[in-house]
């Protein structure tokens, strides 16, 4: 199938596009890009194919049953999102979410890669689980899915998982996500033993023994509530051991969903004095403060809690200085049961991946990133981090491309979401931008 | 009027509502003073005890409180052993709704799980303690008892003394009571009073002796053995020996001093016996008010319009 995307405006980070244009894709590879404009005419305009129908046969006969002509005038069209960090929760929680789901999740939120999280059941810390991860997205995703592969057997922080060998098989990156290594010594030697693989260890931040029994942010707020208190401090404590760490070993750092005013300072310092290390934050961080909690809204119950103002405005600065690299969504879908209980036993997690662009696009709204920017930290730069061909408009490249209309409003309504999980703490929320057509592989589909 | 149809803490009642509350009590009380103690206003109507914690005092008192308004009641104990094996919270509520419940008393463990259920039911839910959040009826009692003492609440120097921190009692009290216009000091450990706190213009004091200074109301709090070894106080000997209410701190404060309990006691621990059945003591008043309270406050609620 043939499509030509014509007269949108192209946001490419990759390849410092930012003009009018067309794009022209052909089994399912971006087959020309042509840009508006004296300077960048490097080539001349790709020959649409044929509309109108015509008494010709053969080669212009598939081209009539199978092409199509997308006016993107007035739209924006952006690489295919670049997700680092989801929960598909399959193998084992299929109730929750699939890899089908997921992905068709995914595909409407503007994401055409995702890299989901080992803990499911199995934990993805053998080959054969990250094999079967990568079969089933092959039969049944919308999507490219790279496996995140455990550090430690069992995400217990104990032992070394196969991470050779599961690089092997397609893991890109590993971690133990929400069980953090607690172990300092194993983190140091995953850090070292990783760099034989040339792959990232990404670190989720949390000192467990500080944090223990905690549902929310610690402060006034949680003490009024009567809910055990996460300080920030158990994120920053772990910011700095795993920097610290980084620079001991030279291996390569992500810090995942960066939640406080105090890890940004410790990364931008970091980054300063040249250690390997990358972050990420995640729409919810620089969206909402703890007091979407009032009223024990589980909704609103993730993990990193949500904080306070104050960290709000410097999560906001460390994306607008280039101290946090990516905004990925930590999309953690659940089932209405299990968030419809106690406080203190309703699981952590927002089902994020439908809501996340637009909700990254008020960080344009309010200026403090430009739009190239913003496209930059969900495509460039986590296809960067794991060194993908991915998100990208360059000519031979996959035909992942987003329509992007900034104008439009819409109410979030959980109910229509293609995720299993409808657990967000954006219900109701008017938000302005969408994804309207996401193009996988040259395979479109509508919002 | 009181406007919503729950009960969920302190915190949502307003101070015209909290002394319509307490004026309330103040009659029933009247009634519990007579040879026959109940009363028909609200026969017919079902009350049930759901209580996912063990409490004995708190139940046997709104049962009480209950039966005197004539209601019938059914206590529903659901020891935590049968939520592991798997009813959820809320099919356990609806249940209880189903056999025709007016009144919910709910006590948990989690804090917001009577909010939680409020909006699911349409019952009145009224908490009877969650978590470490609130206790509203024992914050309700509580001032009932001073006001009946002091004959007032406005300007009265008011220690709280203990482990605030997972006290659901110094929670409401400390709400009630500075609505009501009281100043409130709280007595105890770094480890155990949330600095977060002295944000509420609330003094901590960290010594006893200090802390206990021209003091009119001295609330002490049970001090739960759990806490020790847990990083909190090292042992109990050493928590009584720095904020145990002793006869010579206890000298320290007003002469008028009243001291109360939300009980069950340490004794020893936390107070000793002299001072617990001594003459400034009120501990077992604030029990019969709690009758009191209990049957206005399910009285009130009643009487809301839906």
């Amino acid at each position: 199938m043939n499509i030509l995307i014509k007269n949108g405006h192209i946001i490419d980070p990759s390849q410092g596009i930012d003009r009018v244009g067309d794009i022209l894709i052909e089994d399912g590879k971006i087959k020309e890009v042509h840009i508006q404009g004296k300077e960048q005419r490097a080539k001349p305009p790709p020959t649409p194919p044929s509309p109108s129908r015509g008494e010709g046969k053969g080669e212009g006969e598939s081209l009539l049953s199978e092409s199509r002509i997308i006016d993107a005038f007035g739209l924006i069209v952006i690489p295919g999102l670049i997700d680092m960090h989801v929960h598909l929760r399959e193998p084992g929680f299929e109730y929750k979410e699939t890899i089908k789901t997921g992905t068709m999740a995914a595909v409407k939120g503007g994401f055409t890669t995702v890299c989901c999280m080992p803990n499911t059941f199995p934990v993805n810390d053998n080959a054969s689980v990250t094999e079967l991860i990568i079969r089933k997205a092959a039969q049944e995703g919308l999507c490219t899915v790279f496996p995140i592969g455990a550090i430690t057997k069992g995400q217990k922080g104990e032992e070394l998982a196969e991470i050779g060998t599961m690089r092997k098989e397609g893991c890109i990156a590993f971690s133990d996500d929400g069980q953090p290594v607690m172990n300092s010594l194993i983190m140091r030697r995953a850090l070292e033993y990783s760099k034989a693989f040339n792959v990232p260890v990404i670190s989720h931040c949390e000192d467990l023994t500080l944090s223990e029994g905690g549902v929310m942010n610690e402060g006034l707020l949680s003490v009024t509530l009567g809910l055990s208190g996460i300080p920030a401090e158990a994120e920053m404590i772990m910011v700095y051991r795993d920097i610290s760490l980084a620079e001991l070993t030279g291996g390569r750092l992500h810090i995942a969903h960066v939640s406080t005013q105090g890890s940004v300072k410790l990364i931008r310092d970091a980054k300063k004095r040249g250690i390997n290390v990358t972050a990420e934050t995640c729409p919810h961080y620089f969206n909402l403060t703890q007091d979407a909690i009032k009223d024990f809204n589980t909704n609103a119950k993730v993990s990193p809690p949500l904080r306070t103002e104050r960290d709000i405005e410097a999560i906001k600065e460390g994306l607008r200085d280039g101290t946090i690299d990516i905004i990925a969504t930590d999309h953690a879908p659940h089932h209405k049961d299990e968030k419809q209980r106690e406080f203190d036993m309703a699981p952590f997690g927002i089902s994020g991946l439908e809501t996340a662009l637009s909700l990254s696009l008020k960080l344009v709204q309010k200026g403090i990133l430009t739009i190239n920017q913003l496209i930059e930290k969900m495509t460039l730069n986590p296809a960067k981090i794991l060194r993908i061909d991915k998100g990208t408009l360059k000519v031979g490249s996959d035909a992942d491309i987003v329509i992007l209309d900034i104008n439009k409003e819409y109410e979030v309504e959980s109910e229509r979401f293609a995720s299993k999980g409808k657990n967000t703490p954006f219900e109701g929320w008017v938000l302005e931008g969408m994804p309207i057509l996401t193009i996988y592989r040259g395979r479109a589909y509508e919002r | 009027m009181l406007t919503k149809k729950d009960l969920l803490g302190i915190k949502e009642l307003s101070v015209e509502e909290i002394n319509l509350i307490l004026d309330t009590a103040a009659v029933f009380k009247d009634v519990l003073g007579r040879d026959i103690k109940k009363v028909p206003t609200l026969r017919g109507k079902t009350t049930v005890n759901l209580f996912f914690e063990p409490s004995t005092r708190t139940r046997t008192s709104f049962e009480l409180a209950a039966k005197r308004l004539s209601t019938d009641v059914i206590n529903f104990s659901v020891p935590t052993s049968s939520v592991v094996k798997g009813e959820s919270l809320i099919d356990t509520a609806l249940t209880v709704q189903a056999l025709g419940a007016d009144f919910i008393i709910i006590r948990h463990s989690s804090s917001g799980v009577p909010h939680l259920l409020a909006k699911k039911l349409k019952a009145s839910v009224i908490n009877a303690g969650d978590g470490t959040n609130e206790h509203p009826t024992q914050a309700l009692l509580d001032a009932f008892t001073i006001r009946e003492k002091k004959e007032k609440i406005e300007g009265l120097e008011i220690a709280i003394v203990g482990d605030i921190a997972h006290s659901r009692v110094a929670k409401s009290n400390i709400y009630c009571l500075k609505k009501l216009g009281a100043k409130i000091r709280l007595i105890g450990p770094p480890t155990l009073i949330p600095k977060e706190l002295e944000r509420m213009d609330i003094d901590v004091f960290h010594n006893m002796e200090a802390g206990l200074k021209d003091v009119d109301v001295l609330m002490m709090l049970r001090i739960q053995m759990e806490r020790q070894g847990r990083g909190f106080f090292p042992s109990t000997k050493e928590y009584s020996r720095n904020w145990g209410l002793t006869s010579e701190r206890f000298s320290l404060a007003k002469d008028d001093v009243i001291v109360m309990h939300p009980g069950p006691m340490n004794r020893g621990v936390e107070i000793t016996s002299e001072i617990a059945d001594g003459p400034r003591s009120v501990i077992l008043e604030q029990v019969t008010n709690g009758l009191a309270v209990r049957m206005a406050v399910m009285y009130l609620l009643a009487g809301v319009k839906r």
